[in-house]
């Protein structure tokens, strides 16, 4: 049976570029055949899942079963009059909320197979019922529909790896049809971001992901083979190629969903922001994988720092930011993997920015002492670029290779 | 409570939490893109407008965009 991963290669746009040819025609005449983005949806969702994908799409179907009666659940006791509202509750519902993956994501801790549980797009979709619960709790959501709910969990352009979107952003895009001006702007904007994905993905991704990122691991691993740390040029050279692979790669993908998106007169949020321009790590975490950023920061750390602050449980406000940071970048390094280098990965970050606070606070009492010109900013931008690079290089994973095998 | 009141109460409070007195001479000031508030500055706040408005924002309704500058501060706090 024929079986197509999102957006591997050329070929597959064809086929959505054609499904889409209805839902296009659609939106231009101020229509929208929900029947039909369904149907297209769905099928495209099974070419996912079938074939000797089937165990995860088992694992999808029971996924969203399982969350399903968890959101659902939640949102009657939160909505009902008199509702008591407990935080034990919703502290229930966001732990349920989060298991699956967490089982997911520990299994290989303890044994050999990958979990059953798990599925292309689980970590998104975690996401995605979460932040719906904690919306529910702060009463943003109201109510419960079964065909809104499964549309915005199962919304085929961004399942596999996001942008993460947000419950009510999303259905009231749904909900309304683009005017037609409105949709003439999606459409080219789409058309352009898929040409950039092209670009981005299948050349810049692959020159530096499949061709130069090998030929660097092979001479690091060579260069290094008797010196300190194993350091070497080559080293150097795995770190920027990896780099550019995982940006171009992700940034590609992410375009992509975006513009499928858009075809589909839903305006999914942008990922990428020209994250090497950032001048400090703080502007790095809002110009990166920005939909995760948000997400991290507004249902991880905000809400904690939040919490710590109204019941006064620790008195510095500098202390609680600081650990603050370190949940929010512990979680997200943890998230990748239970590796070392994606926990190092995640502290760092912590660290990192941290550190950022603390300059901007010695700045802010040493006002004038310091030069801010043309040179100060491309050099913060020129610092800030190496040490994101670096921290890239804890996260491929190469130094483990390096040093433990 | 009249406009004034409000602008005073808010506008004191984000001297306050920025240090600075830039918020009180630019209404339309960009608090985040100046970096003058951050996300823990805007906990800080938010737990201020409680205590000194009795308004009652959750985390989840707090979009960025909306609550940007002084101005579309205040006039968040007088909607509620």
């Amino acid at each position: 049976m024929l079986n197509l991963q999102p957006y591997e290669n050329p070929m597959y746009f064809v086929y959505l570029l054609i499904g889409l040819i209805p839902v296009i025609i659609g939106l231009f005449n101020g229509k929208r055949f929900r029947w039909y983005e369904s149907l297209f949806s769905l099928v495209f969702i099974i070419l996912i899942f079938d074939a000797d994908k089937w165990p995860q799409g088992q694992a999808l179907i029971a996924y969203v079963l399982y969350n399903t009666l968890l959101v659902w659940g939640y949102t009657r006791y939160r909505t009902k009059p008199d509702s008591p509202n407990k935080g034990w509750v919703f502290t229930l519902a966001v732990i349920l909320g989060v298991a699956p993956l967490t089982i997911v994501k520990f299994t290989p801790l303890l044994s050999k197979n990958p979990s059953i549980l798990g599925f292309l797009g689980i970590s998104y979709l975690t996401f995605k019922v979460v932040g719906m619960i904690m919306e529910t709790r702060d009463g943003s959501i109201k109510e419960f529909n079964l065909i809104k709910f499964w549309q915005f969990l199962l919304f085929f352009p961004t399942i596999s790896s996001g942008p993460i979107d947000r419950y009510r952003r999303f259905i009231s895009d749904y909900d309304t049809v683009p005017d037609r001006e409105k949709y003439t702007e999606l459409f080219s904007k789409a058309v352009h971001y898929l040409m950039l994905g092209f670009f981005y993905k299948f050349i810049l991704g692959y020159l530096f992901g499949t061709i130069m990122y090998p030929y660097m691991q092979h001479l690091a691993l060579v260069a290094g083979q008797h010196t300190f740390l194993h350091l070497s040029w080559g080293l150097v050279g795995v770190m920027y190629s990896y780099s550019g692979y995982l940006f171009f790669d992700f940034a590609g993908y992410s375009l992509f969903a975006v513009a499928i998106s858009y075809f589909m007169g839903i305006e999914t949020p942008m990922n990428f922001n020209q994250p090497f321009k950032a001048y400090n790590i703080k502007d790095f975490w809002n110009r990166w994988h920005m939909t995760l950023s948000f997400w991290f920061r507004d249902y991880i750390y905000m809400r904690f720092v939040f919490f710590m602050m109204k019941h006064k449980v620790v008195k510095s406000r500098v202390a609680t930011a600081a650990i603050g940071y370190f949940l929010l970048f512990g979680i997200m390094g943890v998230w990748h993997g239970e590796t070392w280098f994606y926990i190092v990965y995640g502290l760092f970050h912590a660290v990192l920015i941290n550190l950022t606070d603390m300059w901007i606070r010695f700045k802010k009492k040493h006002k004038g002492m310091f030069p801010s010109n043309k040179f100060t900013y491309y050099f913060s931008v020129f610092l800030t670029f190496n040490t994101v690079c670096f921290s890239f290089l804890i996260f491929s994973g190469f130094l483990d290779r390096l040093w433990f095998h | 409570m009249n406009h004034e009141d409000v602008k005073n109460g808010v506008v004191e409070i984000l001297v306050d939490l920025t240090g600075s007195d830039e918020v009180r001479d630019n209404l339309d000031l960009d608090l985040f893109d100046t970096g003058l508030l951050d996300s823990m500055g805007t906990v800080q706040l938010l737990l201020e407008l409680q205590s000194q408005f009795g308004i009652d924002v959750p985390v989840s309704e707090f979009v960025r965009d909306e609550w940007s500058t002084p101005n579309k501060i205040i006039a968040k706090v007088e909607s509620m």
